[in-house]
């Protein structure tokens, strides 16, 4: 083994905190799900893509600027969160059923996917996908900073607005103890609404961040689902900040275990850092 | 004698493949039309590359059966979805021989798939002929033919054709960063391609793996920059290949010389990265290819339905080339035996050289493999040419740097 030079082993850095801001602004919707609604939403990797799609097919096909759609998707997905929360609700779907019947909509997703763009390589070509800045030895890719910081953004934002306002406080009541926040008169199902359509609309921003970085491909959602499942429990469920931190940490090790060892080697890392974690500190997995 | 079974074959051939071009009405057919089963991955991961045989296949039964059929009868193509999962493959190829009871079995597409369908194929007795099976060693049933001739020792043959083709450019590479993901059928050829490399005496400044479904390609290709090699060698396949570029060019680096062993053909020639990047190819639109009549037609429809269909790319290369050739190869046999026993039309095969559009195939060498026809192409001008061999490159392309 011969040690990285340091321009090489800071790119790398560079590249791991970026891929972890990705990781961390996917996580942050299902984790919240997961924590606070008690749903293990595994559509949430559906949503990102179909919003990457939809992301793809408003620039390529509309000629829409596609930092637009980030004005024009999220409202929409927030409908799909609140409509699906309605479904599982009405339906009285348990926390390990929402395994099921999320994946089953995944399925339906991906073969929608496959239906309207097919199962071919689609690209969205922008002028931001080629932006840069050089910092010394660095390169700063335009896109992979914009999915850092707005992971970092909506990071904080929820955590402020879960800390300190009084929608926040009772979504937190209520994941703590649904019946008694009920009798102090938290209207449940209108949070359990608003809190999915927010955890959907989130997944939406990831989705086009996603489709301004990388290539799209309906089978992608599935190779994803492990590392980010690693980087919600890493970050602790219903956290909003976990996510971020989790994420940073994760892609860091995977790409300086690129970077010093052997890239075959990062796909262990996510969950030997979980399983460290489950072994040293099992209360805040 | 050798010269003699050619002929024979190219007879075989002229009745056959070269019908495509004859005019004139086809002769009456007996009421029990052929039918010929196989599976193709219509869904799932592989659908998109899947769906380009499905599409040659139609269009050859369609020319097929608009000049006779074969020995007269019509010819039914039945396709089932094996949804891309081998384990789906196998039950249905079972199903095709038991229940659908067909004539003839056609291959599906990937590796995987097509050892499922061997299986079967080898329990009751099946020729097998198939498109794109990635690793000759695994293939032992002696009723199987490969369409897509690589040769039995593809990981030897195809990088000492790769390396003949860089020793004769103007500056041949020195040093090489040998970069590859663990797919089954993509990292045994980078391995011979580390030895081809050695003996020739190139040095390796760097050899990197990585898990396919990696998501990451940063650090690769700062390592890679970091090596500064004369060569890239990029064992990958699909959409890796356009990955690591794409995470090349965000750190401002341009590889001087750079081969991908199985890249997505669509998005590497889309790319503006993708500039001059090598790979390999068993045929592409451009004479000596097409000076072939059958391959010349076969160019125009494909590239006319293939719009039709919505394909992003339209363009015949080794996919489509494969799935034509394994047609050619069983109108061939039958053609030639006069018969459709799966026994005859195996032992004929076996015996005979049958011309197709990206060449003379045999399988009288190891696990019924035959010559390796793997040529070297280059993206140039925003189209995929073959550069290596000269007798197959395309009028005045040669290699650019």
């Amino acid at each position: 083994m011969t040690l990285p030079s340091l321009s090489l082993l800071s790119q790398s850095i560079l590249s791991g905190v970026f891929i972890g801001g990705m990781y961390s602004l996917i996580g942050l919707g299902l984790g919240l799900s997961w924590g606070l609604l008690r749903q293990i939403n595994l559509a949430h990797f559906g949503f990102v893509f179909l919003s990457a799609y939809l992301s793809y097919h408003m620039a390529t096909v509309w000629g829409l600027d596609p930092l637009l759609t980030l004005v024009l998707l999220p409202p929409l997905f927030f409908a799909i969160g609140v409509a699906m929360q309605w479904l599982l609700s009405r339906f009285l779907i348990s926390p390990f059923n929402s395994l099921l019947v999320t994946f089953g909509f995944t399925v339906m997703i991906e073969s929608l996917i496959q239906y309207v763009w097919t199962a071919d390589f689609r690209r969205l070509q922008s002028g931001y996908g080629e932006e840069k800045f050089v910092l010394g030895p660095l390169y700063i890719p335009v896109p992979e900073l914009l999915t850092l910081v707005l992971a970092v953004l909506f990071a904080f934002a929820i955590w402020a607005a879960m800390r300190f306002t009084d929608l926040g406080k009772a979504m937190r009541a209520m994941a703590e103890d649904g019946p008694i926040a009920a009798a102090f008169g938290i209207n449940q199902r209108a949070l359990s609404l608003i809190l999915s359509g927010t955890c959907v609309a989130l997944a939406s921003i990831a989705g086009i961040c996603f489709a301004l970085t990388f290539t799209l491909t309906p089978t992608q959602i599935f190779s994803w689902v492990g590392v980010v499942f690693a980087v919600v429990m890493l970050g602790g469920l219903g956290s909003a900040l976990g996510p971020l931190v989790a994420g940073v940490i994760v892609g860091v090790s995977e790409a300086v275990a690129m970077a010093v060892f052997a890239p075959s080697w990062a796909p262990l890392v996510s969950f030997s850092l979980l399983i460290l974690m489950l072994l040293f500190r099992p209360g805040k997995v | 004698m050798r010269s003699l079974k050619r002929v024979a074959a190219w007879a075989a051939i002229a009745a056959g493949s070269l019908g495509l071009m004859a005019a004139g009405p086809a002769p009456a057919q007996s009421s029990d039309p052929i039918r010929i089963g196989s599976t193709l991955a219509l869904t799932g991961p592989l659908s998109a590359t899947a769906l380009v045989h499905k599409l040659v296949g139609d269009i050859y039964v369609d020319d097929l059966n608009s000049r006779g059929g074969l020995l007269g009868r019509k010819v039914e193509w039945l396709v089932k979805d094996d949804q891309s999962k081998p384990d789906v493959a196998r039950t249905l190829y079972e199903q095709l021989v038991t229940s659908d009871k067909v004539d003839l079995l056609m291959g599906p597409y990937a590796t995987g798939a097509i050892l499922s369908a061997m299986g079967v194929a080898q329990r009751y007795n099946k020729m097998l002929i198939h498109h794109t099976f990635g690793i000759p060693s695994l293939a032992k049933y002696d009723k199987h033919f490969p369409a897509w001739s690589v040769g039995p020792k593809p990981e030897e043959t195809v990088p000492t054709t790769l390396f003949d083709a860089l020793a004769a450019s103007p500056k041949p590479p020195k040093t090489m960063a040998l970069v590859t993901s663990k797919f089954p059928s993509v990292h045994f050829m980078s391995l011979g391609a580390r030895e081809v490399a050695k003996k020739r005496g190139i040095q390796e400044v760097l050899f990197l793996e990585w898990e396919f479904g990696n998501r990451d390609f940063g650090p690769i290709a700062a390592r890679i920059k970091d090596a500064n090699p004369d060569f890239v060698f990029v064992g990958n396949i699909g959409l890796e290949g356009n990955m690591l570029l794409e995470a090349m060019k965000k750190i401002d680096y341009v590889p001087p010389l750079h081969f991908h062993l199985y890249p997505a053909p669509g998005p590497m020639v889309a790319a503006p990265e993708g500039k001059n990047a090598l790979s390999v190819t068993i045929f592409e639109e451009h004479p000596p290819y097409t000076d072939n009549p059958v391959a010349a037609k076969f160019v125009t429809e494909f590239n006319k339905r293939a719009k039709a269909a919505g394909f992003p790319y339209t363009k015949v290369e080794v996919q489509a080339a494969a799935s034509f050739t394994a047609w050619q190869l069983l109108e061939a046999a039958v053609t030639a035996t006069k018969s459709f026993d799966d026994a005859k039309l195996a032992d004929w095969l076996k015996k005979n050289q049958v011309p197709t559009i990206q060449g003379v195939l045999r399988f009288d060498r190891g696990n019924n493999y035959g010559d390796d026809l793997m040529r070297i192409k280059q993206v140039q001008d925003g189209n995929w040419v073959t550069i290596w061999p000269k007798e197959v490159a395309a009028p005045g392309a040669t290699l650019k740097m």
